[in-house]
């Protein structure tokens, strides 16, 4: 507790796209009641912050801090391990600090690859061939930036995480509920759910909260979205043969995408009780497959043409395998 | 590598089939290298891919899927949908680096014993040719903690 | 030689880090801006489907996913050479507008405006949105988010999504809007070109109002002779959505128009091996390190630099405001970067503007708002302005549509080399010997760039927010004198 009485409040990113502050941002009123009920102490996209405040805050005196992003280079590490030691709940905010999110389909790729990429592009003049060094030597002095890691980590990877709030971001509906329930708390009218529960999402699929007419049909192929004429507004796009990643994923989200014409993409991470994420969707397209001929299946298989990107878009720094084989490679 | 590098190969086995096949490999003393541990599913059908990853995650160097022949699986078509499991598995984790050899799926009834143990045999060579996968030391070799997350068994059908 | 550093920026979108030398004297020998994050979305989208492009790119920036999901909606419509039906074109643009209109009302009120409406010496605690409403009243509080609303609820209705849509495929939509909708839409965005005005008044009222905010703008520390980039249509007027690229010169002569798939022609990015971030500038001018003047390539590219670029504004009520900007600071081009506050809020109007003549466009609740791809993928160039700056998506693919390069130059990376020039000569201004560095000083310096609006999240495809900001002073020596930190490494 804080000189004025109140818990304190942090929230901060690492290597986010900060979506899932804006997220925050936008549950309009409900700023005002983490306002009322919170000492904001520590949120940069909010307000002015001095790290050195919170490196002198005793340790474990933020009572809760929304984590986004994942850990992409040394200061991002750094700050997850001084906010755990601040903090006492620490939650994993959105998909990033979740289960990597999209930049984690970095983990394809080797650190050089991505610098090659980068800094041997098309319009990029390099004559000397530079790639970002740790530390320079400018006429002046030395001058730094933290190292980029070969591998993007999701938050539970580096350090003990309470809670989990999945999505990329969640949706403000949801944030919402979860600001009203931790005030509900702090006032002794509820209590926290148990460690390690993932909160502000559902605990089913996406398909079940999907308005989409499903017939348990079987499909002979799949199609690229921008290349079906008429989609059927009313049904399933997976019986239509559209890759969509509902089955696998967490509901939540109230089925938005689908509502809208496009497949889920799965933002909302795995469905409880889904140990990996990719591992349910193949079972699922798997099962949806309508042919037990090996070579047929293959034919049907070369219309997903990027099954890694596919299974593990936003999940694969927090699938089993988290990484890419060449990725290890010294 | 100096010393014979010894793959380390996890079987998943269908009850009704492969695993006695296996049994009875062992029984009639057909040969079949150390170099693999089988865990005995009721089905084909029964393999979630995340099997195969955590196997792979904890340090196998590959693994090898067994079931039924075509029309003879237990419960019915179960086994045509662990062989569409399994192509998309090994596309999946063709694009993460893991060569194609690393899974294999085999056909194998009861009676098959002898023809199991030439596919270990096999596969037990192939891997050693190929070299250790080392998913953990790969980890750890960054300066990152290998462990995976120890996480609920998964229920599935 | 002493080190200062600023680490991080505040109520900047993004992670950034200044370091400034001074010299014996105590004076600015130089400074260096860095960005030290990288995300590599330019590798890993490498062998994934075009049409998720829009859908991925989303993910290099919250604060602006619009901007990356139109550049790469028209970049994977120039891969499949289709045409959208004009439905699509349109509803995209009034998605588009929506965003614009909400994306700028913030950076106003929430980042910029408190330099001004609470002056830059105010105390930090008081520097921020809160500040303003208490100041200006509560019930600009509630318009700043009755405008964010609006604005998201346009992109909600066209995009799927409040943040992060997912509507945009190759050759158009996924769905079109109904007439509801429209007149949803229409309603707010009459009241956003009530709200444009009512902003414009007030920037009048307290900024231009105030002599000493005048001088500020109008002198020399913030202000940088470059060649200003943007988007204009057929007529030359500003366009957001589509267009030529149209480029002027540091005396205001157009130096030429070029059709976006040909950027490369026009512009390359510089290396340093201190950042990760490039330095683009005009391929055809050169890189002569970070110098304004014709003989440089360094340009800028924000509202500013837009409204330079282009000949006017293509709706009435900014076509005025336009004029009256230009003859209050002495004509074409204006280089005084804090003018870019108020050239931003006449996008904010045209914004407004546009989002009322889309919504009364009678082929906006069409229903042919996608067109099938029928030519073989290869290779193609989507630009869009985003709020930052002009922002390329260009991809090339295998001939199923599978990404085998991309090449993105990102709205704030544009402005990586105007930005660390607008900080050095503010740094040099401000911190002359003998004199200790304040924290009103520093945030002066971050006035300087604060006003490109930049977002390294963007740029570094990392994220947005509020910047580091460290201070490191160092001796002669290289030893630490003092450390000021306002958070993080
Ligand atoms: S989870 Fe999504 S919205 Fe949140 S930071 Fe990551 S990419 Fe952005
Ligand atoms: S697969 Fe997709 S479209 Fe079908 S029910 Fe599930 S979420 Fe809806
Ligand atoms: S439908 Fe899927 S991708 Fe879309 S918001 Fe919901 S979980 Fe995310
Ligand atoms: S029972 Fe053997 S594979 Fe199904």
């Amino acid at each position: 507790m804080s000189a004025n009485g109140k818990p304190k409040f942090a929230m901060y990113w690492a290597a986010s796209c900060g979506g899932c502050e804006i997220a925050v941002l936008n549950t309009g009123e409900k700023i005002l009641d983490v306002d009322a009920n919170f000492d904001v102490v520590f949120w940069p996209v909010a307000m002015d912050a001095k790290y050195k405040d919170v490196e002198a805050m005793p340790d474990k005196s933020i009572l809760l801090t929304l984590f986004n992003g994942g850990i992409r280079n040394q200061e991002n590490e750094a700050m997850a391990h001084l906010l755990r030691r601040k903090s006492q709940i620490l939650v994993a905010f959105g998909s990033c600090a979740c289960e990597g999110c999209i930049p984690g389909l970095a983990n394809l790729s080797t650190t050089e690859q991505i610098f090659d990429a980068v800094y041997d592009s098309i319009t990029t003049d390099n004559p000397q061939n530079y790639r970002p060094q740790y530390q320079t030597k400018v006429p002046e002095g030395d001058i730094h930036i933290p190292k980029f890691y070969p591998v993007l980590r999701t938050l539970d990877q580096v350090i003990d995480v309470d809670y989990y709030m999945p999505g990329c971001p969640p949706e403000s509906h949801q944030i919402a509920e979860v600001i009203d329930l931790v005030i509900q708390v702090i006032h002794g009218q509820a209590s926290l759910p148990p460690a390690g529960s993932v909160i502000g999402a559902g605990n089913s699929t996406v398909c079940d909260e999907c308005p989409r007419q499903r017939n348990v049909k079987t499909i002979k192929g799949f199609q690229r979205i921008q290349d079906i004429a008429e989609l059927d507004p009313d049904l399933c796009l997976l019986e239509q043969g559209i890759p969509c990643n509902g089955p696998a994923t967490r509901s939540g989200c109230g089925a938005l995408c689908p509502q809208a014409g496009a497949q889920c993409i799965g933002c909302y991470g795995p469905a409880e009780g889904v140990v990996d994420y990719g591992a349910r969707l193949m079972s699922a397209f798997a099962s949806v497959i309508d042919s037990n001929d090996p070579a047929e299946i293959e034919q049907i298989l070369d219309q997903l043409p990027d099954p890694a990107g596919q299974f593990y878009r936003f999940n694969l720094a927090g699938s089993l395998l988290r990484a890419a084989k060449p990725v290890w490679k010294q | 590598m100096s010393e014979q590098f010894e793959p380390i190969l996890v079987g998943f086995t269908c009850n009704w089939c492969s695993y006695r096949a296996a049994d009875l490999a062992g029984t009639a003393r057909v040969k079949y290298p150390p170099n693999i541990r089988l865990i005995r599913l009721m089905c084909s059908g029964r393999l979630d891919p995340a099997f195969v990853m955590k196997a792979l995650a904890e340090g196998a160097d590959g693994v090898l899927i067994t079931g039924c022949h075509p029309g003879e699986c237990h419960y019915l078509e179960q086994n045509y949908k662990a062989l569409r499991r399994f192509l998309l598995l090994r596309r999946t984790l063709e694009q993460m680096g893991i060569e194609p050899g690393r899974i294999k799926l085999v056909w194998a009834s009861a009676a098959e014993g002898v023809k199991l143990a030439h596919e270990i045999n096999t596969m037990v060579e192939e891997v050693r040719a190929m070299g250790p996968l080392n998913w953990p030391k790969r980890w750890e070799s960054n300066g990152f903690h290998a462990t995976v997350k120890e996480q609920e068994q998964e229920v599935t059908a | 030689m002493q080190k200062i550093s600023i680490d991080p920026i505040t109520r900047l979108e993004g992670h950034g880090k200044i370091d400034i030398f001074l010299d014996e004297e105590g004076n600015v020998a130089n400074t260096y801006f860095q960005i030290p994050e990288l995300r590599g979305f330019e590798r890993f989208c490498v062998g994934r489907p075009v049409e998720e492009m829009p859908l991925l790119t989303n993910r290099i920036c919250g604060v602006c996913p619009e901007a990356h999901h139109m550049a790469a909606a028209k970049a994977a419509d120039a891969v499949y050479k289709v045409d959208p039906p004009p439905t699509a074109k349109k509803l995209r643009e009034l998605l588009y507008s929506g965003f614009f209109f909400t994306d700028h009302t913030t950076h106003f009120y929430a980042l910029a405006g408190p330099d001004f409406v609470m002056g830059p010496d105010a105390p930090v605690a008081q520097r921020n949105i809160l500040g303003v409403i208490h100041k200006v009243g509560l019930e600009i509080g509630g318009k700043v988010i009755q405008a964010r609303k609006f604005g998201h609820k346009i992109v909600e209705i066209i995009g799927g999504r409040k943040i992060h849509p997912c509507t945009s495929i190759p050759g158009g939509l996924t769905k079109g809007i109904t007439e509801e909708e429209r007149k949803e839409i229409e309603e707010m965005g009459r009241w956003g070109v009530e709200f444009a005005l009512f902003s414009l008044k007030l920037f009048n009222d307290i900024v231009l109002g105030n002599k000493e905010y005048v001088d500020l703008i109008l002198g020399d520390i913030y202000t940088h002779r470059t060649y200003s980039i943007g988007l204009v249509d057929e007529r030359n007027r500003v366009n957001f959505y589509d267009g030529m690229a149209s480029v002027v010169d540091p005396e205001g002569e157009r130096l030429g128009k070029y059709a976006t798939p040909e950027y490369v022609d026009w512009i390359a990015e510089h290396v340093e091996p201190w950042t990760y971030l490039k330095f683009p500038y005009l391929k055809k001018v050169g890189w002569k390190g970070f110098v304004d003047g014709m003989d440089s390539g360094v340009y800028f590219s924000t509202p500013l630099a837009r409204l330079n670029a282009a000949d006017g504004m293509a709706t009435p009520l900014a076509q005025e405001q336009y004029q009256k900007f230009y003859e209050t600071l002495g004509g074409k081009p204006v280089h005084q970067r804090l003018a870019t506050h108020w050239a931003r809020l006449i996008e904010v109007l045209y914004a407004a503007e546009r989002i009322v003549e889309l919504s009364t466009d009678p082929e906006i609740t069409g229903r042919d708002f996608h067109r099938v791809p029928t030519e073989t993928p290869t290779e193609g160039v989507g630009t869009v302005e985003a709020p930052r700056g002009h922002l390329t998506h260009h991809y090339k693919t295998d001939e199923r549509g599978i990404l085998t390069e991309v090449n993105l130059i990102v709205g704030t990376t544009n402005n990586y080399a105007p930005i660390s020039m607008s900080i050095k000569k503010a740094a040099e201004n401000l911190i002359k010997k003998g004199k200790v560095v304040t924290e009103p000083m520093l945030n002066m310096v971050e006035m300087a760039f604060r006003a490109y609006d930049p977002c390294f999240g963007c740029a570094a495809h990392t994220l947005p927010g509020q910047m580091p900001l460290k201070i490191t002073i160092r001796d002669a020596k290289g030893e630490t004198v003092e450390v000021v930190k306002q958070y993080c490494e």
